[in-house]
This record gives structure tokens, C-alpha cells and sequence, in this order.
């Protein structure tokens, strides 16, 4: 059989704001993937070390604070420190179109705004998972 | 007619109806009945369970006048930035006819930390301003008298803090604590279920917060003392039943944490306050106020044995639903926050807050809060909805909505008690996992088409991006860090110090009120982080349970 893709779900940073992350981990669950949510308040550092742990193939971040200019883009440098190559890495939230951009060029390979459904991101997520 | 007359008239309706309806099969799942007869309120007492506005059991208003005495008071959530940007925003507030302010405070300030904390980089100013001390906060009320304007703030684990900062303001301007006028969310219960800026384990949060009930009975009479929230938990994905069911549960377990800590129900019951979602179905709503009104009212007569009628008032104030924002085509979100104004006004509302159309975006622009703020005006003054108190009640359909979901609260209420009450349903779970499965079945909802969110998932167009959206400045962070250090470089640190070391053995203490020694701290210039760091140190840090 082949190996079940897994997914860490993570809210970096101090926003509380986790129905969408929560939501969207049940919908990829019922999807066939492992699912590891890392609950809130998780720093870049923490977020990349649980991805190493847990040897994930996705990283998928949920931010409404607004600080995702910051911390998308460490998570991403750290992972990548970490040699952890091929995994990737998605983010969603409240975020402006003006920021996707610069937050594809810093290595997300995707950025899902508000009124995205879960099926979007299970197909994407199977579409590109290496 | 009489009721065997009306049910066979029914019967008869009812067959002719839906065979008339077989075919608009997208009309079939609208969960409530087609139509709603004297039949489904034949058991509704109208003295007892309906009564008169600012009677018991309040069902149709806490007070006697309602709007024909005043309109409700319009509270615009705002803050971002620094201090300095959000007195401006206040100040423009005011002006433009605002009746109350309502402080938005960044995460690191909601969860304790100072903005130059490793752990507050790139929050800092984000979703609210950025508050370290006492220095931050005599910007914040520049030149707004505080013995005129009445505050809300949204802060919840550090409420503590933030109350004492103003009292500590309010002195400086020459007001006195008695003369303050607001609320402080103070709601941790909900911070742990839905909203997430808890910082202390049960134990200690509760005990701060009786605390703040003691102080301010005794200290600041006119203050609420705590916001009991459904919002969050309803823009976490909960119903309009879980909502006022959980919301009152977390009222239930306030109320007895008090008593077991000595105080009596009715020296603090009248400055308890709630605060509630404006969500998108208008009845429903409107039910849901009526009906939360009526649990809360015979919570506190009959399972507490208050005695003062203020003790039974169930004093609400409202926001529109964040969660319904669409990022597409986002002036339809002006509709949807009149429709959500006019659902609070029909509730019967104390104060109101309403969304701008760009939130579900980023923080809104003036031009799109003077929308949001014209819009209670207009439903004020133009659309005739606060001219009759509870003008909705009599109607068949409310009423039996207003039964259904008192029923319903009542039932979850029972089951939490079960549990051991809301601290033990929080502890193992429970609720969380409740408003969980909720929010999950309206996301499948929404994505099969059986909920329709206009714009969403139909009346989709392509758009462009949208411009002019506000944007807080990165440079505020480091701004920030530069005026702590300024700041503790001139306060007198022996003094810092020696009220830590106070507060630190006042928190070991359970006798202790912490209220006076927080008091003492804050006007040292001691930091939001600094106190924080004490109590963290000695009360520990929640870990929350997580379960999908």
C-alpha cells in the first residue's frame, strides 16, 4: 500500500483565530491523509521541529492576525535549514491579494483566502504533494 | 376558530402546499416549518413567559423604556498601531457621533507579553494597539474625558491589567473610580473554548476575576465587571442555541465561583454583562435574544436566589457576524450588516458594534467604519425598527422560534451541568468538540450548495483585487520597542521592582485580592509583560486540550 500523504496543520504566532485550521484538518482528514494539528500559539521554531518529527510531506498554516508577512516565511526558512527539501508548504487565512506574491516568492507554494473550500485544498494538496 | 377547527384547516393547507412545492426542490431543507399558527404558542403563557419589557422575565427587554427612551449605544471596535494612530481613530469616532469607545488591543497585549517580547514580532499593532504601560495607555485617552465617555475593552486574561491602567488614567485626568463608566471583557471561560487568548490555567483566571467583582463592587460601581461572550464562540462555528446555551453556562460557573468566594449573588450579579452575535438568519436571532433574556433571568431568580430584579437583567451588548464577511464582492457585506443591525435592534440590544465590508480582508478604513456606524444611525432613525419595544413578539413564528431555542439552551445547560459545569465541559472538551462538529457541517453545508452564501458559492463574478486596504506599518513594532526602553530608562525601577515582589506574594496568597496590588504596579510604569510575568510565574500557564 502506499504511504498516506501527511499533513501538519499549524497556527504560528499568537492568533486564536482556529475554526478555519480546524476545519480544514477534519476536511483533509476525511480526505485519506494523516492529519497532526499543533494547536495554537506555535513558534516557527516549534512548527518546523514538529514537521521534522513527524516527517511530514505538507505544511499547512492558518494566520488572521495579519502577521503573516513575518512568520509564513520564517517557517519556510526554517524547514528548508532543516533540509527538508520536498515538503510543502501552504498558508491561508485573512490575507490580502497585494501580499500573495511576495509570500509565493519567499516558498509557499500556495495561499488560500477567505471562501476557499476544503475540497480546493485536497486537490491541490494531491496535485503537488511530492 | 377553534384549535380542532385550525388543525384541520392545517392539515388541509399542508397537502395542498406540498404538493404545490414538490417541485422547487431547493426550497425543501429550510429547517423551519412553511408556516407558523396559534397553534404552535397555544402553551405560551403570555404573563409568565412573554410579560412586559423591564419586568421579569425579561423576555421582551431588560428595561421598561427601551429605545423609546434612547437608542441603543453605537460601539465601534477599534484600535491598531500605536497608541498615538488609535486616540486619532477615537477622537474621529466621537466626532462623527459614536457613543461609546471600544478598545481593540493587539495579541501580544491580550496574551501578556511587552512588544519588544521575541514572541511578539510581527504581531505588534496587528489586530489592535499595542499596550505596555501606563505611559501607552495616557496616550490612548488623550484629551477624551473619561468621566464622560464609556470604555469597552476587549481584554480578557489580562483584564486585570488593563482595568487598573485606566483606573490609573482616569485619576491623572482628575476622575474619580466611582465616575468610570464601561466594561472589560474579562470572559476566560471562552478564551479556553473558542477565542484563544487565555493565558493562566482555570484556577487562577477564576480567581482573578472575583477578584476584579470584589474590587470593583466596592471601587468602581458603574464598571461591568465581565462581558460573558457568545460571540466567539458563535464565529468559531457554534449555533444560535449553543451559543446563548454555552455563553450562559460560562455566566453559571462566574456566578458560583463568586459565591464560594464569599460574595453575594446580588452585590455583583446587576454588573454582569453579555455580549452576542448578530448572525445572518434575522428571526432567528431576534429569538435568540428573547429567549437568552429568559434563561439568564430565571438562572438567577430560581438556581441562585438573587433578589434585586438587576440580578435577572440579562444586559447585552452585540457585534455583526465577522464570519459571514465574503472577501468577494465585499459591498454586499454592507447589506448583510444592516440586515444583522436590524436582527440586534429587533433583539433588543444595549449597544451595538458594527463590521465594515472590508474585514474579511484586513482591519477596515475609516471610509468603511463611517459605512458601518451610518448604518445603526439609519436603522435608527430612518427604518421605524426602534420605534415599538420588541415589536416582533405576538408573531407566531418568533415566539415558537424563542420557545425552540430556549428549549434547546435549557438542554444543553443540563448536560454541562452533568459534566460538572463549564470549567470541567472546557477541561474535557466538550464544548469545544460541540461548536467544532457545528462549524464543520456548515463549511460541508456551504460547499454542496445546501447553504448558499451569495457570491461564494453562487452569484460568483470575476473581480479585482481590492485597493486601499489598511495596512499596519512594520515599522510600529520596532517604534514600539524603542519607547519601552525610553520609558524604562526614566521610571523609578526600585519602585518597579518593590511592587512586583508585592504582587508576587499577594499572588501566593488566595485570600489576597490581587486588584490593589496590580493597582500599585501599574503606576510604578511597571510593564503589561513585567506583571504578567509575575503571575505567570507563580500560577503556571494553561495547555489546552486539543482534539479535531
Amino acid at each position: 500500500m502506499e504511504k498516506r500523504v501527511r499533513v501538519l496543520v499549524a497556527k504560528p504566532g499568537l492568533d486564536g483565530h482556529d475554526r478555519g485550521a480546524k476545519v480544514v484538518a477534519r476536511a483533509l482528514r476525511d480526505a485519506g491523509f494523516e492529519v497532526i494539528y499543533t494547536g495554537l500559539r506555535q513558534t516557527p521554531e516549534q512548527i518546523a521541529e514538529a514537521a521534522l518529527q513527524e516527517d511530514v510531506n505538507v505544511i499547512a498554516m492558518s494566520i488572521l492576525s495579519g502577521a503573516h508577512p513575518h512568520l509564513f516565511p520564517k517557517v519556510v526558512n526554517l524547514v528548508k535549514e532543516k533540509g527538508m527539501d520536498d515538503v510543502l508548504i501552504i498558508g491561508g487565512g485573512v490575507i490580502p491579494d497585494s501580499d500573495i506574491p511576495a509570500l509565493k516568492a519567499a516558498g509557499l507554494a500556495e495561499v488560500f483566502t477567505p471562501g476557499t473550500t476544503t475540497s480546493a485544498i485536497v486537490e491541490f494538496i494531491k496535485a503537488n504533494v511530492k | 376558530m377553534s384549535n380542532e377547527n385550525l388543525k384541520a384547516k392545517l392539515a388541509e393547507f399542508d397537502a395542498k402546499v406540498e404538493k404545490a412545492t414538490a417541485k422547487f426542490p431547493e426550497r425543501k431543507n429550510v429547517p423551519a416549518k412553511r408556516i407558523y399558527t396559534p397553534l404552535d404558542i397555544e402553551n405560551t403563557e403570555y404573563e409568565s413567559e412573554i410579560g412586559f419589557p423591564g419586568s421579569y422575565p425579561f423576555t421582551r427587554g431588560v428595561q421598561p423604556t427601551m429605545y423609546r427612551g434612547r437608542f441603543w449605544t453605537m460601539r465601534m471596535y477599534a484600535g491598531f498601531s500605536t497608541a498615538e494612530e488609535s486616540n486619532k481613530r477615537y477622537r474621529y469616532l466621537i466626532e462623527s457621533g459614536a457613543t461609546g469607545l471600544s478598545c481593540a488591543f493587539d495579541l501580544p497585549t491580550q496574551i501578556g507579553y511587552d512588544s519588544d517580547d521575541d514572541i511578539s514580532t510581527g504581531e505588534v499593532g496587528k489586530v489592535g494597539v499595542a499596550i505596555d504601560s501606563l505611559a501607552d495607555m495616557e496616550v490612548l485617552f488623550d484629551k477624551i474625558d473619561l468621566g464622560k465617555v464609556s470604555t469597552s475593552m476587549t481584554i480578557n486574561a489580562p483584564a486585570s491589567v488593563l482595568l487598573a491602567m485606566y483606573i490609573a488614567v482616569a485619576e491623572k485626568q482628575g476622575v474619580s473610580a466611582d465616575q468610570l463608566k464601561g466594561t472589560i471583557q474579562n470572559d476566560i471561560l471562552k478564551e479556553y473554548a473558542a477565542r484563544g487568548t487565555y493565558i493562566f490555567p482555570p484556577k487562577p483566571s477564576m480567581r482573578l476575576i472575583t477578584n476584579i467583582f470584589e474590587f470593583c463592587s466596592k471601587n468602581v460601581p458603574n464598571w461591568n465587571t465581565i462581558s460573558i461572550s457568545g460571540y466567539h464562540i458563535r464565529e468559531a462555528g457554534s449555533t444560535a442555541s449553543q451559543e446563548i446555551a454555552f455563553t450562559i453556562a460560562d455566566g453559571i460557573a462566574y456566578a458560583e465561583a463568586a459565591i464560594k468566594a464569599g460574595l453575594d449573588v446580588d452585590a455583583f450579579a446587576g454588573r454582569l454583562s453579555f455580549f452576542w452575535n448578530a448572525h445572518n438568519n434575522v428571526l432567528e436571532e431576534v429569538a435568540k435574544f428573547r429567549a437568552s433574556r429568559r434563561v439568564w433571568a430565571k438562572v438567577m431568580k430560581e438556581r441562585f436566589g438573587a433578589k434585586n430584579p438587576k440580578s435577572w437583567m440579562l444586559r447585552v451588548h452585540t457585534q455583526t457576524a465577522g464570519s459571514m464577511l465574503t472577501a468577494q464582492q465585499p459591498n454586499n457585506n454592507i447589506v448583510r450588516v444592516a440586515l444583522q443591525t436590524a436582527a440586534a435592534v429587533m433583539g433588543g440590544t444595549q449597544s451595538l458594534h458594527t463590521n465594515s465590508k472590508d474585514e474579511a480582508l484586513a482591519l477596515p478604513t475609516e471610509e468603511s467604519v463611517m459605512i458601518a456606524l451610518r448604518t445603526q444611525q439609519i436603522v435608527a432613525y430612518e427604518s421605524g425598527l426602534a420605534d415599538v419595544i420588541d415589536p416582533l413578539a405576538g408573531s407566531y413564528y418568533v415566539e415558537a422560534l424563542t420557545n425552540k431555542i430556549e428549549k434547546e439552551a435549557w438542554e444543553y445547560i443540563k448536560k454541562i451541568d452533568e459534566v460538572g459545569g463549564a470549567v470541567a465541559a472546557i477541561e474535557k472538551g466538550y464544548i469545544q468538540k460541540e461548536i467544532q462538529d457545528s462549524a464543520y457541517q456548515w463549511q460541508m453545508d456551504v460547499e454542496s450548495g445546501a447553504k448558499v452564501i451569495v457570491g461564494v458559492n453562487k452569484f460568483q463574478m470575476e473581480e479585482k483585487p481590492v485597493e486601499g486596504l489598511l495596512r499596519v506599518d512594520a515599522a510600529v513594532g520596532e517604534g514600539q520597542k524603542q519607547k519601552l526602553i525610553a520609558m524604562k530608562a526614566k521610571r523609578d525601577n526600585v519602585a518597579v521592582k518593590a511592587s512586583l515582589d508585592s504582587l508576587e506574594k499577594a499572588c501566593q496568597d488566595e485570600q489576597e485580592n490581587l486588584m490593589p496590588y496590580i493597582l500599585t504596579a501599574v503606576k510604578t510604569y511597571a510593564t503589561l509583560g513585567e506583571i504578567c510575568g509575575v503571575m505567570r510565574k507563580v500560577f503556571g500557564e494553561y495547555e489546552a486540550h486539543v482534539s479535531l
